[in-house]
């Protein structure tokens, strides 16, 4: 396996009235697994259903109703945790976390606490070429979403939609290891496109399937060194957590806030409370949820409905076998193979279908060519358009059609871009349409010789001018290329009238 | 009509394929005699028109003749079990009017299996009690009362109505639950037999939670044979309950021969407590004679984690309990409580469970969430974990040596009065479970067997426990002390 080399950046600092600052941040992801049913329900799990209609005995908490495991979600568990190299516990529990709340049907959320089934890992995050930062993740856990409330259809009762109660989440806790604002955004970018690249996650932030509690603290220069080194939190600084975010753009704005406001209190003198918070992207502030005193007691214990989960290492492997090629991988590969930029691989890897799209195309071609016909053309096209690569209407052995007809000389670049347009509105075979449409590109000599003895013919004066001014020449050759409706071969064009010039 | 209320399951059965009895006619028995029993308020609902369809499409099938052995006995279920379109409340008050769409496991395989619900029977709230005075509907009684008194007496609990029920002929057969006792102790006051399976013989799904991992359904019948035909109807494996086992399920009344020769049956000298009464140490080596004429031989076992038990239960059972009555919050389903202006969901939560819980289940909830609370973890719930692990090692050790089963006395008394505890310590009402949580706590079965009668002339019952699984073996070993005892001892009618 190929693997690009990396220095990790320094972390952000900011400057405060005395001295300089730095952020430590710790995230806690939720990410749904994409699953068609729950994780103890068979109820569906479709998003934008009428509200209470994915809503089984089990999710409403009916009597008697008791929770079944869905073996896909752990599968996918399972999938995540390999696909961030992280230990997968054979033997992990189902916890209860006890609190009251309506949309919580059963009065407690089932989690997984002191034994979660996936251990310790690590996520690259890439920052730019040569530059990514080793995030560690603590553990990721199985749990149940909880269901809606909604207080604003009426002033004095909420509603409850219990369509979402029940839905597996698993929960990836990062070290606290981010260093700035786009650090964390780059983390969950990271994060969502590994669980895309395994399907255990749609990653779709809109309708919630990522989510993010984000833990943020301040330190000095040095301080966070020597918590690496000693393990000891208490040489940080007191953290606090937003909760709920569903936005890169939010996620930095809210770091960047909080980290100032607690570097404002520290510097008054004050002291950072521990406490729990939301962002407000109106006010582009973080406000109080609530404080550690206020915190609840969730009086976890094993979920006595459900025996501890025991995986066979057998089934791990299988898993592990059928996992597809991960984005770092990738990455290191199309660098390697295509003789990309890791930037432009970075671009190529971002989906795994924009991957395959672009392997398709540069199969048995040029592979630099290739990215840049499907990174500037396609990608830029489908970008104005708002489509997705998988809308693509131009096909990936239509692309290399195009590619292969530029290698052969049969058209010039500029045609090229012509017949891609075609391509995207009309459809068709490349080289049929190049023929057809006479558009190829000519090379004959004394069809060129022709045209450009009538341009020259045509503009005595201004050959006279040029014989004098050598750089007049391209003015002859855009005539010529005018002439021949850009078919003429724009090198054979030039070294024709420099040499009719006299020029050379 | 009342000798048809006197019938065994077994001999309903005989009689049923021989059409010399018709399901109709049981059934009308058998709501004849809850009609005339309301003093013992053991029904708390009576379900006549579903008994009567039920019996209407079993005369059918015995027509047809390929009946299952339950087809057509009339039996009533405790309120704990959830029953379809009928109202299920545990007795209590937080679920009052609460009609479940769907119907139990088990009461849907003995539903499938031809029997029909004539009555939904009295239980303590939630399952918790060993009186049945918990109940939101109050009491039941119990049929028997003590020579030359007539006071009322307590049918046990919680499954104190099915027992009741079942003595009084109500029906023929009931189901119980059992979370530390709740069908052996009453079947003992009651005297008749109760069975509590292996943990994982019977689904759960469909029955209110008490402690989830203590709770397991059973029968609660006349005869020993009567309880290994209900069982075997109610067991089985259901992917709806993660926690029920996928073992075959026997047949149990195959395994009662009453012949014990080769069978060794332990005596654990920790059961042998202070203070207990001289009667109850009398009738267990009573038992033990029995089982030695029976072909088996006696040993004295140990059991030396045994005293913990009763502790470790009453941190266990309610830390489960707390939690599994969390739902009870009047959003959904059941009670809601009246709200004053400016009342938000805390308060709705506060009053709806103040007044929709009994003084017993709040005791359990509170106890139980204080168990669990950070800090008190780890001294309590943790430790309570513990201790039930050694207790079951306690067991499988003893079985390891070769014993197949063991006897007890199921209860450190007969029945007691009704409001007799009312003002004594509640740990005073825990230690009717003494003889019978550890086998909750190891996951193992049970069963209790009249024996014999107290000086007052009250039932007494003999624990037997068993090998897990071997529900067949250990019925056998209650079959004999059923046949030595002869008991055949019934409550005079006064209600």
């Amino acid at each position: 396996m190929t693997q690009l080399t990396y220095r990790e950046p320094p972390a952000k600092r900011i400057a405060g009235a005395v001295g300089e600052w730095e952020m430590v941040i710790g995230m806690e992801v939720h990410a749904q697994v994409s699953s068609k049913s729950k994780l103890f329900s068979g109820a569906s799990t479709a998003f934008g259903a009428e509200p209470n209609t994915n809503v089984s005995l089990v999710d409403a908490a009916m009597p008697g109703m008791l929770p079944v495991i869905n073996e896909f979600c752990i599968e996918q568990a399972v999938r995540a945790g390999l696909g961030l190299k992280a230990k997968i516990n054979l033997f992990s529990v189902f916890d209860r976390k006890n609190y009251f709340y309506p949309d919580l049907p059963q009065g407690y959320q089932i989690s997984q606490y002191k034994h979660p089934i996936v251990g310790e890992g690590e996520v690259l995050v890439d920052l730019e070429p040569g530059v990514a930062r080793r995030v560690r993740i603590e553990r990721i856990h199985l749990e149940q979403d909880a269901g809606k409330s909604i207080h604003d259809l009426d002033p004095e009762l909420t509603y409850v939609d219990l369509n979402r109660t029940g839905v597996a989440l698993m929960e990836i806790v990062s070290r606290p290891d981010i260093r700035s604002p786009e650090e964390a955004a780059e983390y969950v970018r990271k994060l969502r496109q590994i669980l895309r690249y395994l399907g255990a996650c749609d990653g779709n932030m809109q309708e919630g399937s990522l989510r993010a509690d984000v833990n943020v603290s301040v330190c000095r220069p040095g301080d966070y060194e020597r918590f690496r080194e000693t393990g000891d939190p208490s040489v940080l600084g007191t953290r606090c957590e937003i909760k709920n975010m569903n936005s890169m753009r939010f996620i930095q704005q809210a770091i960047d806030y909080e980290a100032r406001r607690q570097i404002a209190i520290l510097e008054d003198g004050g002291t950072v409370e521990q406490e729990t918070r939301l962002y407000d992207p109106n006010k582009g502030r973080t406000r109080s949820m609530r404080s550690k005193e206020e915190a609840h007691d969730y009086r976890y214990f094993p979920d006595p409905d459900l025996l501890p989960l025991t995986l066979e290492q057998a089934w791990v492997d299988a898993i592990a076998a059928s996992l597809p090629e991960l984005p770092d991988e990738k990455k290191a590969r199309f660098v390697a193979q295509y003789g990309v930029t890791e930037y432009d691989a970075s671009v190529l890897t971002a989906e795994r279908e924009s991957a395959d799209f672009f392997e398709a195309v540069a199969r048995g071609r040029d592979g630099k060519a290739a990215a840049n016909w499907v990174i500037n053309e396609l990608f830029g096209r489908l970008n104005k358009e708002g489509r997705a690569i998988s809308d693509s209407p131009v096909s990936a052995e239509q692309l290399g059609g195009v590619i292969d007809l530029i290698a052969s000389g049969d058209i010039s670049g500029k045609i090229a871009k012509d017949l891609f347009e075609i391509l995207w509105t009309e459809g068709g075979d490349p080289a049929r349409i190049v023929e057809e449409r006479g558009m190829k590109q000519v090379t004959d000599e004394g069809a060129i010789e022709k045209a450009v003895d009538e341009v020259l013919a045509a503009n005595p004066d201004k050959v006279e001018q040029a014989k004098a001014k050598p750089s007049l020449a391209g003015w002859f050759v855009g005539q010529v290329m005018k002439a021949t409706q850009g078919k003429a071969n724009p090198q054979a064009v030039n070294a024709l009238v420099r040499r009719k010039l006299g020029v050379e | 009509m009342s000798d048809l209320t006197r019938l065994t399951i077994a001999e309903a059965r005989d009689l049923l394929r021989a059409r010399k009895i018709s399901a109709a006619e049981l059934v009308e028995a058998s709501l004849a005699a809850i009609e005339a029993a309301a003093p013992l308020n053991a029904a708390v609902e009576i379900t006549a028109e579903q008994a009567r369809d039920a019996a209407r499409r079993a005369d059918a099938r015995l027509a047809e003749g390929d009946a299952p052995d339950m087809c057509g006995i009339p039996i009533g279920v405790k309120d704990l079990f959830c029953t379809e379109g009928v109202r299920s409340q545990a007795a209590s008050r937080i679920l009052e009017g609460f009609r479940p769409p769907y119907e139990s496991t088990v009461t849907a395989q003995l539903r499938d299996a031809g029997a029909a619900m004539t009555c939904k029977l009295n239980m303590d709230e939630f399952a918790m009690g060993s009186s049945n005075e918990t109940s939101c509907y109050g009491p039941a009684v119990n049929p028997w009362r003590a020579r030359g008194s007539d006071a009322r007496l307590t049918p046990g609990g919680s499954s104190g109505g099915s027992a009741a029920a079942v003595a009084a002929g109500l029906c023929l057969g009931a189901t119980g639950t059992d979370t530390g006792g709740s069908i052996r102790q009453p079947a003992a006051f009651a005297g008749i037999v109760g069975v509590k399976p292996t943990y994982g013989r019977c689904s759960r799904w469909g029955i209110m939670a008490f402690a989830s991992s203590l709770d397991q359904a059973g029968p609660m019948t006349r005869t020993v044979r009567d309880a290994a035909i209900m069982l075997r109807a109610m067991s089985g494996h259901d992917p709806r309950d993660s926690t029920s086992a996928d073992m075959p399920v026997p047949d149990f009344e195959a395994a009662l021969t009453g012949d014990l020769r080769g069978k060794r049956i332990g005596v654990p000298r920790e059961y042998r407590m202070e203070g207990m009464p001289p009667e109850i140490e009398a009738l267990w080596a009573r038992g033990a004679e029995m089982l030695r004429d029976a072909g088996a031989e006696l040993v004295d076992i140990s059991l030396p984690h045994t005293k913990y038990a009763l502790p470790a239960y009453y941190v266990i059972a309610p830390a489960e309990a707390s939690s599994n009555l969390a739902r009870y919050d009047g959003v959904r389903y059941g009670r809601r409580a009246k709200l004053a202006p400016g009342d938000g969901v805390t308060e709705m939560y506060e009053k709806t469970r103040a007044e929709g819980f009994g003084p017993e289940v709040r005791r359990r909830v509170m106890i139980g969430a204080y168990v669990l609370s950070a800090g008190y973890y780890d001294a309590y719930y943790l430790r309570a974990q513990k201790v039930r692990t050694l207790i079951k090692r306690d067991f499988e050790q003893v079985f390891e040596q070769g014993v197949d089963a063991i006897l007890t006395p199921t209860t450190p008394s007969p029945a007691f009065e009704l409001g007799a505890m009312a003002e004594q310590d509640p740990v005073k009402m825990y230690l009717n479970d003494v003889f019978t949580v550890t086998v909750n706590l190891a996951g193992l079965p049970g069963v209790s067997v009249p024996a014999g009668l107290s000086a007052e002339g009250l039932p007494l019952g003999l624990q037997v426990i068993g090998r897990p699984w071997e529900e067949g073996p250990m019925m056998n070993v209650a079959y004999a002390i059923e046949r030595a005892a002869g008991f055949d001892a019934r409550p005079e009618r006064w209600w």
